[in-house]
């Protein structure tokens, strides 16, 4: 069962208990797009291993709209919501991923087989944050973890794909930014006159797609 | 349209904010103080969600090329329009060719505290609608004037007003403006907090700082957010948070233990402990905060958070009860 708090006196904060597995985020979207239905019920935010739901006060009571998670929960099934599955280009290495090296270097491997691992992966969007359509994935092949810089760039190009930690990712608009980066794609991640905006959405699957390679 | 002689140091179209993305990473941005400019919009007899101006420190000069009537919310800056003084939470007519003017923060005569305003005109400022809003994305780069703040030299269209000519000339009339309260002795602004979903990670002297501390708002704060100076808010323990979702309001505070309080343009989610939530009656007073200014957080209950939400709420129907008993505009 998640763990409910207010965050505030106009939002509901689902938490579930540790560790986050990709079963648990997939009931997390099933119970956002349940509770989308609900009368009084505005917006779903999917975060990592919890949800936060606002709502109208006025519409719907805090009793109501807890009875109502808990309610919803048990029936939630793990495989509900399944995503699309997105191909991203890459234009990996060179001047489009200019720290590929430096990931090669650290993780004892070539560039080219860096990017052979990179690229052979299936990617799953568990949320999106910190920019309008940066999506947070899992499915990063544990050796190709690396530290993020020591020094930050103050401007990391637009749709520079990046490793940090244990997650990889893209970068939709230019932003300060610590991720190693070893490629850029073509496509745009955020367009504000799309419909929808943006390319990803929570629970989508991604495949990067190697369209050259520079070491 | 209105011409843009001096935009101060940060000025932008906002409206009642982008709401419906938060999950695609879009922050709902808008105006900071709601109230403010929903008040302002009625005062010129606009619908609540038109477009107005978010002015910051004032230093900004507006030259209006058409006749339309304006008004100004939250501090005023010595305003005053070709030279006559304009009151705050008045509703004024404007003749093509006058001038607003907002004096500097630091000008001679200007009080000092303040740090933001709004200005409504009539019709709304006429920019494209983006994904449901007006209102500028100053980091994303999308939203109001060209996803930007406003220049030098910016020309604003003005959208069709609901007034006619005749009522747009009217003679000027005010409202009060709303309550700010019983300020406290030291001059600190209070703002009621409910406890966040974290805040048992803090130690018990850190929670009792929280709501004993005089917190001074630091000049690195934005429209992101309000950063506060004070004693260090110490964890229990340290460790990583995963990703969670944030509001305006929200009151993080990272490995640094200075807090900051989320504002509209924050992003979405937030990867640090949330010791408290200001409560969305009390956001507009943070929007107005100046800068090295105090602030003091209240602890409340739920309760308590929504009573305050019904009175602001009854202050707007109050306003838009007179403004219809005075035939100005049709009763909410």
């Amino acid at each position: 069962m998640p763990r409910l708090h207010l965050l505030g006196d106009a939002a509901l904060l689902c938490e579930l208990p540790a560790p986050a597995t990709l079963a648990q985020q997939q009931r997390i979207w099933a119970l956002a797009e349940h509770a989308r239905q609900w009368p009084g019920v505005g917006e779903t935010l999917p975060g990592m291993n919890n949800l936060t739901l606002t709502f109208d006060p006025t519409a719907i009571d805090l009793d109501t709209l807890t009875a109502n998670v808990l309610e919803a929960w048990p029936g939630l099934a793990a495989g509900a919501v399944s995503g699309r599955l997105v191909e991203i280009p890459v234009a990996y290495g060179g001047e489009h991923g200019p720290d590929l090296a430096d990931v090669a270097a650290h993780t004892g491997l070539t560039p080219a087989e860096v990017v052979r691992r990179h690229s052979g992966g299936e990617y799953i969007v568990y949320l999106l944050g910190f920019l309008p359509g940066f999506a947070f994935m899992g499915g990063l092949p544990p050796e190709l973890a690396t530290p993020r810089r020591a020094e930050p760039r103050t401007a990391v190009p637009a749709r520079s794909v990046g490793i940090g930690g244990e997650q990889t990712g893209i970068y939709p608009l230019v932003s300060p930014g610590g991720w190693q980066l070893i490629g850029r794609t073509s496509l745009e991640l955020f367009d504000p006159a799309a419909e929808p905006p943006t390319l990803l959405r929570p629970g989508d699957r991604v495949r990067f797609v190697a369209e050259s390679v520079q070491a | 349209m209105i011409a843009v002689r001096k935009p101060g140091v940060l000025a932008s179209v906002q409206d009642l904010g982008r709401h419906g993305h938060r999950q695609l990473g879009i922050c709902p941005g808008g105006a900071l103080d709601v109230l403010s400019l929903t008040l302002a919009n009625r005062l010129v007899g606009n619908a609540d969600g038109a477009a107005g101006l978010e002015l910051t420190m004032g230093g900004c000069e507006l030259q209006f090329e058409t006749d339309t009537r304006i008004a100004l919310t939250g501090d005023d800056f010595s305003a005053s329009l070709d030279g006559v003084p304009l009151w705050p939470c008045w509703s004024v007519p404007v003749a093509a060719g006058q001038t607003l003017r907002l004096a500097g923060a630091n000008a001679a005569g200007t009080k000092k505290a303040g740090l933001r305003s709004w200005l409504a005109v009539a019709g709304g400022i006429d920019v494209p609608v983006v994904l449901g809003s007006r209102s500028t994305d100053l980091k994303a780069g999308f939203g109001g004037l060209e996803g930007r703040a406003l220049r030098k030299g910016d020309r604003l269209a003005l959208g069709a007003s609901r007034l006619d000519a005749a009522r747009r000339a009217r003679r000027a009339f005010g409202v009060r403006g709303p309550d700010w309260g019983v300020p406290e002795d030291d001059g600190a602004i209070s703002l009621r907090v409910l406890p966040g979903p974290e805040f048992e990670l803090f130690t018990l002297s850190a929670r009792d700082q929280l709501w004993s501390e005089r917190w001074r708002i630091t000049p690195q704060s934005n429209r992101m957010g309000s950063r506060l100076s004070g004693p260090e808010l110490k964890r229990k323990r340290a460790g990583d948070m995963l990703s969670s979702g944030v509001i305006p309001g929200t009151i993080q505070v990272p490995p640094s233990g200075q807090p900051i309080i989320l504002m509209g343009d924050a992003q979405t989610t937030g990867g640090y402990p949330r010791i408290g939530v200001v409560i969305r009656a009390d956001l507009w007073k943070l929007a107005q905060a100046p800068l090295n200014g105090k602030l003091r957080l209240v602890q409340v209950e739920p309760a308590q958070a929504l009573d305050a939400w019904a009175a602001q709420q009854r202050y707007l129907a109050q306003v838009a009860q007179g403004l219809a008993a005075a035939g100005w505009a049709d009763a909410a």
